[in-house]
């Protein structure tokens, strides 16, 4: 009990007393995991709405495939984008192995099947007879579809908030392509687990705790959104 | 090049799970007209509305929009924006009703200030302009309708496609949104088909009406004549011709007929050979009910038939009276007549109806 009062103690001492490196860290982290949640939505959300709307051949091995995604170990999928990042990889070019980047690449790669199962989920949830409506008002196929993700946007915001969620939390894959370079590719999940390997517990449990405090405060503005959007 | 048809079918079908739930010859649908497609649930009228409005395609046929084929896909949507389909269920936006009747013109970048002056018109039109800030999921089914309308008209099609418009509406609320729609109609004057179940809507909106049963059309014609000179005993039925009697004909001459129903004897306009075997139409509305005590009095109504009442239901302003006079027959009287005649079932009255008002549906051995 002791520790952990320790590390709340640590961890406010760390946030109020200005320490430059842990704010470098809370810094990069959002910057990767709000960047990867950015292109996850941009891609999987068109994506996710027209799996949810639109009949097409292979429309069931492709919804195998993003359910699968939803619980692929981010270990794994680091380990993956880490071997075609290498510079005998297939995107060894873009020299990008061991920077933010790659972080963010591996990222937006585990938010993305979340984005568009959660996005899919939301778009089935709306009547067919309001596509059928847009049709009949002069939509072409995709205009209807944008109707439908604006109509449903409140069961997207949900989407991206797990896939934020998803990311803030994760530690293999940005371990794996970033490899935790202290002022570089250090965040507050590789941090952590550095600290405590180290024996750093309080040290550990302060990062930990921002780390709760940050992902709260992200998914906390996100709710209220959607909140006040449901209200009005 | 002349324009006679907004739309025309041709040999049109279209199967469901290897069911024929479409079938259509060919139909011509005239242009600045309002015309009317009635039948019972699951008749295909939807399905029809859904084939001229192009979102679906039939599984075999053509159909004509103002005498052009439309193949591509191109094509299609640009013929699909020249129309507007108002669907039974309102499926609004979940924004302001503003923002619900402009939609169709953001599909077509219509640009900002003329689509601005149409939305503010329509809405005007059609008496919902002071809830245009409103949500459109917060208002009464009756508001949501006009709402739904709106967003139609508002697109000022060539080809106005309604669907069960007035369908789930409480009387007043229906019988306004009518009014006002035939009014709007009539200013218009564009072409319009209306798919309802409801005799009453038909033949108050248009001027003729095609009556389906069973992915069929079977009898077109203006609403006066479908509704009283049914072709079948189907659609006599459907139509709410109530009296379909089984008669044979027992003397014909000046143009008059007497054929005996049950065990009762009936007088028909028109001459047919002694022995033949009729199926008579009578509309309930047709059928008066009388005192028998004026029995006696001159009249020039045929029909004048003694008989009880056997049944007798009061539906708000109307009652339906069943009356056996030797065969039942179905009368719509006035509620007030209910009072005067003191009816009740067992009561003795007289049931009449000109010899005009019986329709022979079909005739033959």
């Amino acid at each position: 009990m002791e520790l952990i009062w320790d590390g709340i103690v640590e961890a406010v001492r760390l946030i109020f007393g200005g320490d430059k490196e842990v704010a470098e860290i809370v810094f990069l982290t959002l910057r990767v995991s709000g960047a990867a949640t950015v292109l996850a939505t941009l891609i999987g959300v068109p994506i996710g709405a027209a799996l949810g709307v639109w009949q097409f051949r292979g429309r069931g091995v492709l919804i195998s495939i993003v359910n699968t995604g939803m619980g692929a170990p981010p270990v794994v999928v680091g380990l993956v984008v880490m071997i075609m990042l290498w510079r005998t990889g297939i995107l060894g070019g873009l020299n990008i192995l061991y920077t933010p980047w790659a972080m963010v690449f591996a990222q937006a790669l585990i938010a993305l099947p979340i984005v568009i199962g959660f996005s899919m989920a939301a778009i089935a949830g709306i009547d067919p007879a309001f596509r059928q409506q847009m049709l009949a008002l002069g939509a072409s196929r995709s205009q209807a579809l944008y109707l439908m993700v604006l109509e449903a946007r409140l069961a997207i915001l949900a989407a991206v908030m797990a896939g934020f969620g998803a990311v803030i939390s994760e530690v293999g894959a940005v371990m794996m392509v970033g490899g935790n370079i202290k002022g570089e590719t250090r965040v507050l999940t590789t941090a952590t687990v550095l600290e405590s390997n180290r024996g750093e517990f309080g040290t550990a449990i302060a990062l930990g705790a921002i780390l709760l405090t940050l992902a709260f405060l992200v998914i906390a503005t996100l709710t209220i959104l959607q909140q006040r959007a449901r209200i009005r | 090049m002349t324009e006679s048809h907004a739309i025309e079918l041709i040999d049109v079908r279209v199967w469901k799970n290897r069911r024929l739930i479409l079938d259509v010859p060919s139909l011509k649908l005239p242009t600045h007209e309002t015309f009317s497609v009635i039948g019972p649930n699951g008749a295909g009228k939807t399905t029809l509305l859904r084939i001229i409005s192009l979102l679906d395609r039939p599984g075999e046929g053509q159909v004509l929009h103002a005498g052009q084929r439309i193949s591509s896909g191109r094509e299609t949507l640009r013929r699909r924006r020249r129309l507007a389909m108002v669907m039974q269920q309102p499926a609004l936006r979940n924004s302001s009703v503003w923002e619900n009747v402009l939609t169709g013109h953001r599909f077509r970048h219509t640009p900002k200030d003329i689509a601005s002056r149409k939305v503010g018109e329509w809405l005007e039109r059609l008496g919902i302009s002071h809830l245009s800030d409103r949500n459109a999921r917060r208002l009464s089914g009756g508001e949501a309708q006009r709402v739904n309308m709106a967003r139609g008209l508002v697109l000022e099609p060539d080809l106005l496609l309604l669907d069960e418009p007035f369908n789930g509406l409480d009387q007043p609320t229906r019988l306004a949104l009518m009014d006002d729609l035939w009014r709007i109609l009539q200013e218009i004057r564009t072409s319009t088909v209306l798919v309802t179940h409801d005799r009453g809507e038909a033949q108050a909106l248009s001027s003729s009406v095609a009556v389906m049963l069973d992915g069929k059309v079977e009898q077109i014609g203006d609403p006066d004549q479908v509704f009283t000179a049914p072709r079948t005993e189907e659609i006599a039925s459907f139509v709410g011709v109530e009296n379909v009697l089984a008669a044979k004909v027992i003397e014909s001459n000046n143009g008059l007929t007497t054929a005996s129903v049950g065990e009762g004897l009936v007088s028909l306009a028109g001459e047919y050979p002694t022995g033949e075997d009729l199926v008579l139409g009578i509309s309930p509305e047709a059928v008066v009910i009388e005192d028998p005590s004026d029995l006696g009095a001159t009249t020039s109504v045929r029909n004048r038939i003694p008989g009880s009442v056997s049944r007798l239901f009061e539906m708000g302003a109307q009652a339906r009276v069943v009356v056996e006079c030797g065969f039942p027959l179905v009368s719509l009287v006035p509620g007030s007549s209910v009072v005067d005649l003191r009816l009740s079932p067992g009561a003795q009255v007289v049931a009449s109806f000109k010899a005009s008002a019986v329709h022979v549906i079909r005739s033959g051995r």
